[in-house]
């Protein structure tokens, strides 16, 4: 997304989505990931708008759906580029818009000239019929036309390409710059959003201003009154790496579960442990933090002070309600005391400094006051002054970037790992509504051991026939890197040959055992999404958990 | 929705002049001028029942005088509105005696003693309604069900519905429905009454828009006085939807949490947001002090002690094996301005671009 089009935020805002016309959501559980989001989309569909969901799974959403398109894991890519294949065959394109707003189109046009309905078929499971019945829709729709996407569609091994038939299809809709229309990837965390805002990345500063872009260096090194490191970083896929090879010698990690959320457990583990110093900041021992040296205990949410950007661009204020418990101190004011043991030459004293000073150097949020915030409720970036209202949707009069949309022709990359006769099943995981990321939240609120009792694998009956399980049985599931052992649920959500496993339970099962270690060679986004697994019974186990 | 506001209209509310758009409704209106109605059976969010009649004002149109609800009637221009004239708040009095006559006594209301007071008994105070100007009528059971969330107490139950709006027309979910006639009725759920057993997705909104104590928070109930709460404004910590919620705080301590209506999510929570946004800042296993690793075993230490040792470690091997031997994380879950500060130390602190967030998974 951030290659194309923008810098990987919605184009348009939540609300907007139950105003669209059409809605096309590819490889987004919404319901279960963002319930709220889903609601809107719910909304949309009882307004009378089609709802598209490219899912090989069934799922709450599928339910609501005008059509599900079942697509066989990992190939997006024909799907989307046969959609555009139709849209310019058939003529069915945005004509004002491709010729004013973007470039590229004739490389496109050839490119996608292979990728028919027929050959889309074969490769992703779906009947022609409906792949041009979809693409017809989509650009009936023109203009009020959105597309939604989260994980499922950026954690394969050719997640950025994916994303860039999607954006594709956006511009030969002309659905860019325009209200409920737009290419929305709904993000994960909380705060993703603002950590990539705020310059926590190997190749931006604050605002996504390329490090290596003349004169961005020197307007930070001015304003910081320090020299700025000239090499791009290394991402932390590349850093895993070059621990495992003894180049990295310590590590800060500030509140993330590294060992349990990463796709490959085992090689995460192995990365740190062949590290020689290790911080982690947290709130909890998780796994990531008992291979520490040092571990500095943080506040959460509801103790601290600053600002969190949500997936539609918005920064909105974050309060303490409490102060923090035992020793505990924020990461803002951790961080100051260190960088004063650094000697930075700094003055700022608190949250609302710091964001002051970030603001100040980068335009993309230079308007956005604390005392707006408090005033009007959260804004939406770009807002570049203080009497800017914020933006509602990207785009609107030309590209953000000031360029035009550009099409990247984008070919079909099977999944990373491909399933043989040893490793027949793929296993493809997610997140589930009532368990966050690692667990190490809600797994401490009373009440939601109820809501899914434990972890599970999801197999659909006829695969559950062929190997003679039963439900409730525990297995051992194994992929080539390591295996785990879990109950089954025999439900038809999942189709054949694959089984679904969330990622929240660590104590009882570590499902990212098992995830490929492939990544998107572009952003390096981890392959969460499929990797090749087997099944075995456990000699002696039959019994119902 | 985002929609602009035209001021087309005229309306005066109580003598005061106010400029309203044409699609407004005369609660609208009133609102905007700074007056109130009690509004027993709205929620702005699924439009208007208009079946309580609580909200019934005097307005006066053309010279013609009429009473209407003002959750349905639209304003019109030039339009006379009157909240509060001697017939109508006597009406208002009367109608709330009965619905206090239909339910168990306010002394005992669980959302007032532990949340906060309910509309039910904000309105009845105002109005100096008494529970017991009329027969009691109480006869409802309260509901059996051990879920760990919702508590259903249908002994204040008025039958306004919405609940089962809010569930069906803006959560969606349709877990509930109205149960049996006139006095007898209830909220149930399908099949055997037990939400864990049907579609309910826990996210609170019925309890949230209940205007009296018949549905409320378990976790909370019972466990706090609504006197002493204070609401600090902030936004869910789950997922990047960051939906608003008010955390709430009672001598310090958190006790839970209740949506903010007037944050762009618009009172929407989930399950999440509803019931687990706090608990876990409260969990026995929060770390509390800083903690060195030595001979394999962690010991306590103080801030001092393990901000200096981070210090001389990170800077030794930035000085010996380069810049570039240290990595920084930072994290998504953490408030921006936190993550601001972790790129600056890597690139002037330790001199190395080796700084990343997790957005990548
Ligand atoms: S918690 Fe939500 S889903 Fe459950 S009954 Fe209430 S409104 Fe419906
Ligand atoms: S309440 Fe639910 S949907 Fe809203 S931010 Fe929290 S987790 Fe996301
Ligand atoms: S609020 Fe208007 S009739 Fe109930």
């Amino acid at each position: 997304m951030a290659v194309m089009v923008g810098k990987g935020a919605m184009t348009n805002s939540i609300e907007e989505l139950a105003g669209t016309d059409l809605l096309l959501v590819a490889g987004s559980n919404t319901t279960e990931a963002h319930p709220v989001i889903s609601l809107r989309m719910k909304r949309a569909v009882r307004n009378g708008a089609k709802l598209i969901v490219i899912d090989p799974r069934k799922t709450e959403l599928t339910k609501w759906a005008t059509r599900h398109l079942r697509i066989k894991i990992g190939t997006d890519i024909p799907l989307f580029n046969a959609l555009a294949h139709v849209m310019i065959k058939e003529d069915l394109i945005d004509r004002d818009y491709v010729d004013n707003r973007t470039e590229g189109f004739d490389e496109l046009a050839k490119h996608i000239e292979l990728y028919t309905p027929d050959l889309a078929a074969e490769i992703c499971g779906i009947p022609a019929e409906e792949i041009i019945a979809t693409a017809r829709e989509y650009a009936a729709a023109n203009g009020k036309a959105a597309i939604c996407y989260t994980l499922g569609i950026t954690e394969h091994s050719c997640g950025s390409h994916n994303v860039q038939s999607v954006a594709n299809l956006g511009m030969l809709g002309g659905n860019f710059g325009k209200p409920n229309a737009g290419v929305n990837p709904l993000r994960g965390q909380n705060n993703v959003q603002g950590a990539s805002d705020s310059g926590a990345l190997p190749t931006d500063l604050p605002g996504y201003q390329k490090i290596e872009r003349p004169g961005v260096r020197e307007k930070f090194e001015k304003a910081w009154n320090a020299e700025l490191p000239k090499r791009r970083g290394i991402t932390k896929i590349t850093a895993m790496d070059q621990m495992l090879r003894g180049r990295v010698k310590g590590v800060y990690i500030m509140g993330e579960n590294t060992v349990v959320s990463d796709p490959n457990t085992n090689h995460a583990q192995a990365a740190l442990e062949a590290t020689e110093f290790i911080v982690v900041q947290d709130i909890f021992m998780t796994d990531t933090a008992k291979l520490a040296d040092v571990v500095l205990p943080a506040a959460t949410f509801a103790e601290s002070d600053g600002t969190f950007a949500n997936s539609e661009r918005r920064v909105q204020r974050v309060r303490p309600a409490i102060k923090p418990v035992g020793e505990s101190r924020t990461d803002v004011n951790i961080l100051l005391d260190l960088m004063a043991r650094f000697n930075i030459d700094q003055n700022l004293q608190s949250a609302s400094d710091a964001w002051d000073e970030m603001r100040q150097l980068s335009p993309l949020f230079g308007g956005i006051s604390y005392e707006r915030l408090d005033n009007e409720g959260g804004i939406q970036w770009p807002c570049p002054t203080e009497d800017h209202p914020g933006t509602q949707y990207l785009h609107k009069d030309e590209m953000d970037s000031g360029l035009p949309g550009y099409f990247a022709p984008v070919d079909h990359i099977p999944p990373a790992e491909q399933t043989d006769s040893e490793y027949p099943l793929v296993l493809t995981t997610g997140r589930r509504r009532s368990t966050y990321h690692t667990g190490t939240q809600t797994g401490r609120a009373s009440g939601f051991e109820l809501l899914v009792p434990s972890e599970l694998a999801e197999i659909n009956s006829y695969d559950a026939e062929q190997l003679e399980l039963k439900d409730g049985q525990t297995v051992t599931v194994s992929s080539r890197r390591g295996s785990v052992e879990v109950p089954i649920k025999i439900t038809d959500r999942s189709p054949h040959g694959t089984i679904f496993m969330s990622f929240a339970f660590p104590e009882l099962t570590q499902t990212n055992r098992l995830t490929s270690d492939a990544y998107d060679f572009i952003t390096e986004t981890p392959e969460f999404k499929a990797c090749a697994v087997r099944i075995d019974k456990i000699e002696s186990s039959t019994t119902a958990t | 929705m985002v929609t602009e506001v035209k001021n087309k209209l005229n309306v005066e509310v109580n003598g005061i002049e106010i400029g309203c758009g044409t699609e407004s409704r005369v609660l609208d209106a009133i609102r905007a001028a700074g007056f109130d109605v009690p509004t027993l059976c709205y929620d702005e969010r699924i439009g208007p029942q208009g079946t309580c009649r609580m909200c019934l004002v005097d307005v006066e149109v053309d010279g013609q005088k009429q009473q209407v609800a003002a959750c349905t009637a639209f304003s019109s221009e030039a339009m006379k509105v009157e909240t509060h004239s001697d017939s109508i708040t006597e009406y208002r009095k009367t109608i709330l005696e009965l619905l206090l006559s239909e339910t168990a006594s306010p002394a005992n209301c669980p959302k007032c003693l532990s949340f906060k007071k309910c509309e039910l008994h904000t309105a009845a105070e105002e109005y100096g309604a008494k529970w017991d100007a009329f027969p009691s009528l109480v006869v409802r059971e309260k509901a059996v069900d051990d879920n760990p969330f919702i508590q259903r107490d249908y002994d204040y139950c008025i039958s306004c519905f919405r609940c089962t709006n809010v569930c069906n027309d803006w959560e969606q979910a349709a877990a509930i429905t109205v149960e049996g006639r006139g006095q007898e009725n209830s909220i149930a759920s399908y099949f055997n009454n037990k939400l864990l057993d049907s579609p309910c997705t826990f996210c609170g909104q019925c309890i949230n828009t209940c205007p009296t104590g018949a549905l409320t928070d378990k976790k909370i109930t019972g466990k706090t006085k609504a006197d002493n709460i204070e609401r600090t404004k902030t936004v869910c910590p789950y997922c990047g939807v960051g939906c608003g919620i008010h955390l709430l705080t009672e001598d310090g301590k958190l006790k839970g949490t209740e949506p903010d209506f007037s944050a762009p999510s618009r009172g929407s929570l989930c399950v999440k947001g509803q019931f687990a946004s706090w608990e876990f800042v409260k969990s026995e296993e929060r770390l509390k002090y800083p903690l060195i690793k030595e001979n394999g075993a962690f010991r306590r230490a103080s801030w001092d002690e393990a901000l200096d040792l981070i210090t001389e470690r990170f800077t030794s091997f930035r000085d010996e094996d380069g810049p570039d031997s240290l990595v920084c994380w930072s994290s998504a879950r953490s408030v921006t301005e936190a993550n601001y500060l972790m790129q600056k130390f890597a690139r002037i602190g330790i001199g190395t671009n080796n700084i990343d967030n997790c957005s990548r998974t």
